[in-house]
């Protein structure tokens, strides 16, 4: 039907990443993912958005292979990327095949020069020119360019953010995984390196997979959501969509009226039994 | 003045080895945390496996060095993967007592061998006399021992500052979670210290072969001499190694030729350099070069 806008994942793209019900338990005993399922359409910018503790980082930690030093497994359910099972793969195998994560709170190797930390990025491609490689990622963050020879735990929040991005592209992943990008950054920022991911998901066609709190900005720069609760997909959509949904913006988007904040579960039991009265 | 530029120059050359023992020492610390206490037993073996190829078997002392880089090399690499790749996780002081227990093992092999006692020396490869440098005469194989350490560090220099492998492994001893998150394998740059700890220390057994005698338990002895070097020059600091292995070197030598006549039976080279030692660590607590926390956000 013409005009009919995509609903589905699938209606994006063809689907590069699909986490099938998996479960994910810390030190054997700890359970913090229930069933979590969510697609990731090709060359597109997929949110995954929730309260603190929710699980989000569990989830990109289970694709990326960085479970096992954290004592977590992944005990069900499956991680197929493109038509490859990911699980039990460590973090190196999982890097080669295409998938890199941006950690949360950055770690950049604070002793290492702002380029040799660039330089790290490239133990995948050793046989790469690293200069051409280096400059590919100074034309997307111009100002590492200034700061390279400095050592890269006396930069700003902002410039290690761009560095540890940087870094990740240096290995040129065709999925790439953000967590929480916008921590501790100043809104103006986090609308910079925002628009530097779009750019670089727009001109390179990585697909991108965006954890955030902050919901407003990463449903701006998102072409799907998914919203995540307690180890659980809440609600999910195209980011216009979720924009839009009333539940979202009181919650996440910061319109609510009443103060003090609920949890996406409770407003809709909360609205559930208003219609019944 | 001559007197005193002497001390300094053979202060120099104990240094160096000090300074090549204590860079092996560092980048097993670096990578890992773990602290080698069979370093001094890599010493001898490096140093025997020469003095056996070249007296046993005739080969060229060159190619002996090389065989013997190589051996200790693979002895480093193996000792990695066999004895500590299993213990990864498990507490250090376990990893560090399985180091004490391979100190022992080495021991016993060597013991095994007719190298275990006694003295022996390289066939002389280099030419009698020396070089006179500013009014001090400078024989040929302490010329050799500060031109093969120089050498060898430059190219670990080079190797850490611009090899893309180098910048890895000091990203490893940075954040490993972080290194891992590009793919690096925290296992292989374990490794690869290892074999690289076992280059140094065949390097500084080949050089005390070349200018004094072999000898188990004085290569062994050398082993120890490398902690007040690294706790001097920082025990994760490349840089720190090398300084810290000169100073000790140099504080030795003057404290045998200035201050060995002030006190009745000697022996204050044993003493003097911990004194610097304790204080350097009153004002800097991490040693000269070693890391000191960065805390910023
Ligand atoms: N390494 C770990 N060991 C044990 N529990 C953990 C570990 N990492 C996270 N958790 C727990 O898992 C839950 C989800 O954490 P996380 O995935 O970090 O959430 P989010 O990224 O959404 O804030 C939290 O309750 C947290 O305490
Ligand atoms: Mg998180």
């Amino acid at each position: 039907m013409p005009g009919e806008r995509p609903t589905r994942p699938e209606d994006l793209g063809e689907i590069v990443l699909e986490v099938n019900n998996i479960e994910v338990v810390y030190h054997d005993v700890i359970q913090v993912l229930r069933g979590v399922s969510l697609k990731v359409p090709k060359g597109r910018i997929t949110a995954l958005l929730g309260p603190n503790g929710a699980g989000k980082t569990t989830t990109l930690r289970a694709i990326s292979g960085l479970l096992k030093p954290e004592y977590g497994k992944v005990t069900d359910g499956r991680i197929v990327y493109e038509g490859r099972d990911l699980a039990n793969r460590g973090p190196e195998e999982i890097v080669r095949m295409g998938i890199v994560q941006v950690p949360e709170g950055r770690h950049v190797f604070k002793h290492l020069t702002v380029e040799e930390n660039l330089r790290v990025g490239l133990y995948i491609h050793q046989g790469r020119n690293a200069r051409e490689e280096i400059e590919r990622i100074y034309h997307y963050f111009p100002r590492l360019r200034d700061l390279r020879n400095k050592l890269a735990g006396y930069t700003s929040g902002g410039e290690q953010q761009m560095l540890a991005i940087g870094r990740a592209l240096m290995a040129r992943p065709r999925l790439l995984l953000l967590d929480e990008p916008s921590l501790g950054l100043a809104p103006l920022l986090v609308r910079e390196i925002f628009a530097i991911v779009e750019r670089i998901n727009a001109e390179e066609g990585v697909s991108v997979l965006v954890v955030e709190q902050n919901a407003a900005i990463a449903l701006k720069a998102a072409h799907y959501g998914y919203i995540m609760e307690q180890g659980r997909i809440v609600l999910e959509g195209t980011a216009e969509y979720l924009e839009k949904n009333p539940d979202v913006s009181e919650f996440y988007l910061g319109v609510a009226k009443g103060g003090g904040r609920k949890s996406f579960r409770e407003v809709k039991a909360y609205r559930r039994r208003k219609r019944f009265m | 003045m001559t007197y005193f530029l002497q001390l300094v120059i053979s202060g120099l050359v104990v240094g160096s080895i000090y300074a090549l023992a204590a860079l092996g020492f560092v980048l097993i610390y670096k990578s890992s945390r773990v602290i080698n206490f069979a370093h001094g037993q890599f010493i001898a073996v490096g140093a025997f496996v020469v003095y056996a190829l070249v007296a046993y078997l005739g080969v060229n002392v060159w190619l002996a060095l090389l065989l013997s880089l190589v051996s200790t090399a693979l002895l480093g690499f193996l000792v990695e993967k066999l004895f500590l790749k299993p213990l990864v996780g498990q507490p250090i002081i376990s990893v560090i007592m399985v180091t004490i227990g391979l100190a022992s093992l080495i021991d016993g092999l060597v013991h095994l061998t007719p190298l275990g006692g006694g003295n022996f020396s390289l066939p002389k490869f280099l030419p009698e006399g020396g070089i006179a440098f500013l009014g001090v005469s400078v024989s040929y194989p302490q010329v050799l021992a500060v031109f093969l350490t120089a050498v060898f560090l430059l190219a670990f220099g080079w190797f850490f500052q611009r090899s893309t492998l180098g910048a890895a492994m000091r990203a490893v001893a940075d954040d490993q979670m972080a290194a891992m998150s590009l793919g690096v394998s925290v296992e292989h740059v374990f490794a690869l210290a290892w074999a690289a700890a076992g280059i140094t220390a065949a390097a500084a057994g080949f050089i005390v072969g070349t200018i004094s005698g072999i000898n188990l338990e004085g290569l062994v002895a050398i082993g120890l001499r490398v902690f007040p070097v690294v706790i001097l020059g920082g025990l994760d600091s490349i840089p720190g190694a090398v300084i810290g292995g000169i100073i000790i070197g140099v504080l030795e030598n003057l404290a045998t030729g200035y201050l060995d006549p002030l006190v009745p039976g000697g022996g204050t080279s044993e003493v003097f350099p911990f004194l610097v030692l304790l204080l350097v660590l009153w004002f800097k607590p991490h040693g000269l070069f070693g890391t000191e926390e960065i805390e910023r956000v």
